[in-house]
């Protein structure tokens, strides 16, 4: 349900809408979020697949976004997921956050809530016990920013 | 003194993946704000979650400042043994949070 105030507040910035999202703050570009991705993988390829994160396409409110992140493996000794990585193109900064897990952790999906400035895309990589990287990206359409409430406080 | 809520399931059975949420209570000042003066605000955020199963690390985690309020978390593990899950939250100006739960697995 939209209320007056959020319905307002959406409007303003859609006819006002680059005044406002254009700010002085330097966002994370997409080309530092390639920079985030080579730091976890080391420069490794990373193919789509196997990753599905879940995001939902059309966001009200970006200051809490429900967010999560499941990988198919066996989740084994042999075969398993070590970490699981989700990164931003244009947060202030890159990464949102890191998972660490093993065949302990019997399956391998987590589920958060996140912020995001901005509409963009969102990427998560998991890191597979045999070296190989997966991914999923999922581009959102964040109408209030979390970023947008600064000097109100 | 934040509070922190952990859902864990009282009984699981030996073997099976049983899901724990897990709420705390924090602002996760970003550092990106400033107050109407134009002083920024300190980042203020939890940097690492960690569970431990019987003392063995199953499920870590790193914070960012793109983490909402109020961090949530929902991960899986496996019910090996009865005994105790312990939940910890480390972050800025010391920030230290500890939970536990206990579990039996019949």
């Amino acid at each position: 349900m939209t209320s007056r105030r959020d319905f307002l507040i959406a409007a303003a910035s859609a006819a006002g809408g680059v005044g406002l999202t254009v700010s002085r703050r330097a966002h994370a570009t997409p080309a530092e979020m390639q920079d985030a991705v080579r730091k976890v993988t080391g420069g490794a390829p990373v193919r789509s697949g196997r990753v599905k994160l879940d995001v939902p396409p059309l966001i009200d409110n970006g200051n809490a976004v429900p967010l999560s992140v499941a990988v198919e493996s066996p989740m084994m000794p042999s075969d398993h997921v070590k970490s699981i990585h989700v990164v931003t193109e244009r947060n202030p900064l890159p990464n949102v956050v890191s998972v660490h897990l093993g065949p302990r952790a019997g399956r391998a999906r987590f589920a958060t809530r996140v912020r995001l400035a901005d509409t963009q895309t969102v990427l998560a990589i998991a890191e597979m016990s045999d070296g190989s990287f997966w991914s999923d990206s999922v581009h959102v359409v964040v109408t209030l920013s979390a970023c947008l409430e600064e000097g109100l406080i | 003194m934040a509070r922190a809520v952990v859902n864990v399931p009282a009984t699981v059975r030996r073997g099976e993946v049983f899901e724990i949420r897990t709420l705390v209570q924090h602002a996760m000042e970003t550092g990106f704000r400033r107050t109407q003066l134009g002083e920024a605000i300190p980042r203020d955020i939890i940097r690492q979650f960690v569970c431990t199963y019987n003392g063995a690390e199953v499920f870590r985690a790193e914070f960012h400042p793109a983490i909402s309020a109020n961090p949530l978390l929902a991960f899986s593990t496996v019910a090996t043994e009865s005994g105790t899950l312990a939940f910890a939250w480390t972050g800025d100006k010391g920030f230290s949070v500890t939970e536990s739960a206990r579990i039996t697995v019949v």
